[in-house]
């Protein structure tokens, strides 16, 4: 799961090319967008990759392979049977969808499976989740401050938590291409 | 840490004390509900929080408010009442009398666009809106139809974004840092409480509003509610959910045929 605000889709454009056509696990990508239901943003990433990239729609089934991007305006969450469910409640970190909340519930379904990834932004949002994720066991991973547009998200993270690699776009990519 | 065999005792007791059933809510978004209420009012363990619930009515009334989401707001996705506007409204002004249900309503402000959206079309006088939630006190709010005057600037912009052309401000009167909406479309709603878990249909409607509250519902009681807006809806009535909502996972799909982009359908069998 990647959780990422401003600065961080400059990062995706770069990263997903860089992926491999059949990965043998999805990708939630939870990004602050601007408030709109604009379904574009899905349509652009998806461009930039061969695995299949879509807007999450309720209680959608979670299939391998897939990049699946929050819709503006929602928080995305994850449920036991692997589907996805929505929440239109209030802001967290002034954020909606928050990082925190998607990366809290994946951590609860797949705990030491789960990798969490953060990326450039300016605000506290995916700290409280990537401590979630520690604690169930998986795996945290900011991008390199230094690389990043606006340093502060990843900055943010490295300062509370011991998180377990710092990377840049390509040892990014080289990272979730050796995942199983 | 509250695991999941605590939040099965909670809704256990939720049901045989009081009635109210969420045991086929959402998981992940009630826990995170429930989770949130347990830090907000302090309870230092989730023992204390079952037993405030089992043993206090009064708050067993926050914790129905806190734990349902009513977050809300008025001409929300302008594209969609656009759609309601140039699409729906035409046909079902063709009715001599049109009667809409808001399920899951919560605070009402969707039910005001609506009833505006009807004045503008000239239907308001032959419609009646009916508003249901399962929450009393939100219900409260609808009747009154009393918004935070803070929030005008921006739900005139969604007003005018869904082809409003007149004044917003027309519609309510500002005081006290408040806007209270006309009387005259007020006099069209109808308020009751209506739990979509348990309750059945209790009229036939042309036009079914169920914005964003699917998603706060499991697959199987999805299906439960579907079915239940299937039977309340007249031949080649409407449905709209929310944006992110979809039939496309349901048992009743092939009854309904989508008319465009916005999530409308309309029955057709």
């Amino acid at each position: 799961m990647i959780g990422g605000s401003a600065g961080s889709l400059e990062v995706l454009f770069r990263l997903l090319p860089l992926l491999r056509p059949d990965l043998p696990f999805p990708v939630a990508l939870v990004l602050h967008r601007r408030n709109s239901s604009d379904s574009s943003l899905a349509e652009l990433l998806g461009s930039k990759t061969l695995n299949p990239t879509q807007e999450v729609e309720d209680k959608e089934p979670i299939t391998p392979g897939t990049i699946y991007l929050a819709p503006a305006d929602y928080h995305l969450l994850i449920e036991q049977d692997r589907t996805f469910s929505l929440d239109y409640s209030e802001k967290i970190n002034f954020s909606r969808p928050s990082i925190d909340v998607s990366f809290e519930s994946a951590a609860e379904i797949y705990g030491p499976g789960l990798v969490g990834i953060l990326l450039s932004g300016a605000n506290e949002d995916g700290t409280g989740g990537l401590m979630a994720v520690k604690r169930a066991g998986g795996r945290a991973v900011v991008q390199n401050p230094d690389t990043a547009q606006m340093p502060f998200m990843p900055h943010y993270a490295l300062t509370h938590l011991a998180i377990d690699h710092v990377f840049d776009t390509i040892q990014m990519a080289a990272f979730i291409n050796s995942l199983v | 840490m509250i695991d999941e065999e605590d939040i099965d005792l909670l809704l256990n007791d939720l049901f045989d004390l009081y009635g109210y059933d969420f045991t086929r809510y959402s998981r992940a978004s009630l826990k995170r509900r429930i989770v949130r209420l347990c830090s907000l009012d302090k309870f230092p363990s989730f023992a204390e929080l079952r037993y405030r619930v089992r043993s206090d009515p009064q708050y067993l009334k926050r914790f129905v408010e806190e734990v349902t989401v009513n977050v809300t707001e008025m001409f929300r996705d302008p594209a969609f009442y656009k759609s309601v506007r140039e699409e729906v409204l035409p046909v079902l002004g063709t009715k001599p009398f049109i009667r809409i249900w808001h399920a899951g309503c919560s605070t009402g402000e969707e039910v005001y666009s609506m009833a505006i959206l009807l004045k503008e079309a000239n239907l308001l006088r032959r419609s009646l809106l009916y508003a249901t939630d399962l929450n009393p006190s939100v219900l409260e709010k609808v009747r009154k139809g009393i918004f935070p005057l803070a929030l005008m600037k921006q739900y005139s912009e969604s007003y005018i974004a869904s082809g409003g052309t007149h004044d917003f401000s027309s519609y309510y009167t500002a005081q006290y840092g408040q806007a209270k909406f006309d009387n005259e479309l007020s006099e069209k709603i109808i308020i009751s409480t209506h739990n979509l878990v348990s309750d059945s249909s209790f009229n036939e409607f042309d036009l079914i509003l169920c914005r964003n509250v699917l998603i706060y519902f499991d697959k199987d009681l999805q299906d439960r509610v579907l079915n239940l807006f299937d039977a309340s809806l007249g031949t080649l009535g409407y449905l709209a959910l929310g944006t992110k909502e979809t039939l496309k996972f349901s048992a009743v799909h092939n009854k309904f045929k989508q008319l465009n982009r916005e999530k409308i359908w309309k029955k057709i069998m």
